[in-house]
């Protein structure tokens, strides 16, 4: 490999990897996105269940 | 409320992939080996195409910003943001690659005396300094008027960083793109052109992701709050 090839294949090889590590950061950013939603969800289910336990006012 | 079309998501990753695979294909077995530079030219074509798209990122930045002060478009403020944290993403990659390339066509890795270069990295770091600017202000209507106001400021500079190379008498950074229009053709200039697209398409899916992250966010946040 001559000076010049290693030069362009790592000019290239930055690019990838720039734009490879702002897929990872979105990833992560999404997982934890991801978890936020469960947790609501979570929460929501456990309001619904609260909700249906409550005694009905008789009378 | 009126919806304007968007091409879907999927869509624009499929393009983006094989645009980029292609420019690649076409880097390094179309392009013929340039007779002055040799193999190291071959940088040209994707340092060439993202300093486009990093002006066209910080372009659009500067256009939801003017959105946003003119028409009060609710949704510009995030998205001036999103289109220049592009633009200084894609801005750190010409610097990158333009440093690359300076290192193995002028045998430094920067040149002060260049003022193409010197005005890009004004141009960059002036748009990183809107994050600071950003982060400093707490959320509201106050932080997104002078967030757009520093947005629309910044695009001044992308002209004088275009055109001041062009007005100087004395330079070593090549100048490719003339009055009298680009310096190359043939297969060079299809080259450079499935670049370009392969770029701006990959900028904007990138635009496109990281807004929908963002919407995401902040609907969440209201969820969180109507929980609270």
């Amino acid at each position: 490999m001559t000076t010049a090839e290693k030069y362009v294949t790592a000019a290239y090889c930055v690019v990838f990897a720039l734009v490879l590590l702002y897929v990872v950061i979105i990833a992560l950013k999404l997982q934890r996105l991801e978890h936020e939603v469960d947790e609501l969800a979570d929460r929501a289910v456990a309001t619904d269940a609260e909700e249906q336990r409550e005694p009905a006012k008789v009378g | 409320m009126s919806r304007t079309y968007r091409i879907p998501l999927p869509a624009l990753a499929a393009a983006s992939l094989v645009l980029v695979t292609t420019a690649l294909a076409f880097v390094f077995f179309v392009a013929p080996t340039d007779a002055d530079q040799g193999f190291s030219q071959r940088i040209f074509y994707f340092h060439v195409s993202i300093a486009f798209t990093a002006y066209a990122a910080f372009g659009l930045g500067a256009w939801k910003a003017l959105r946003h002060l003119w028409k009060r478009d609710p949704n510009a403020d995030l998205e001036s943001y999103v289109g220049i944290h592009q633009g200084v993403i894609f801005g750190a990659l010409v610097l990158l690659t333009g440093s690359i390339w300076a290192r193995i066509s002028w045998g430094h890795w920067w040149l002060w005396s260049e003022n193409q270069l010197v005005l890009f990295l004004v141009l960059f770091l002036f748009y990183a300094a809107y994050f600071m600017l950003r982060f400093s202000i707490d959320p509201g209507p106050q932080r997104a008027n002078l967030c757009a106001v520093y947005a629309l400021f910044g695009v001044v500079l992308i002209p004088v960083s275009f055109l001041a190379i062009r007005l100087a008498q004395r330079f070593i950074h090549p100048v490719v793109f003339t009055r009298h229009g680009a310096e190359f053709g043939g297969w060079i200039m299809v080259t450079y052109l499935v670049s370009q697209a392969a770029m701006l398409v990959l900028a904007y899916t990138l635009y496109r992701v990281e807004l929908s992250g963002k919407r995401l966010d902040a609907r969440l946040r209201e969820l969180r709050r109507a929980y609270a």
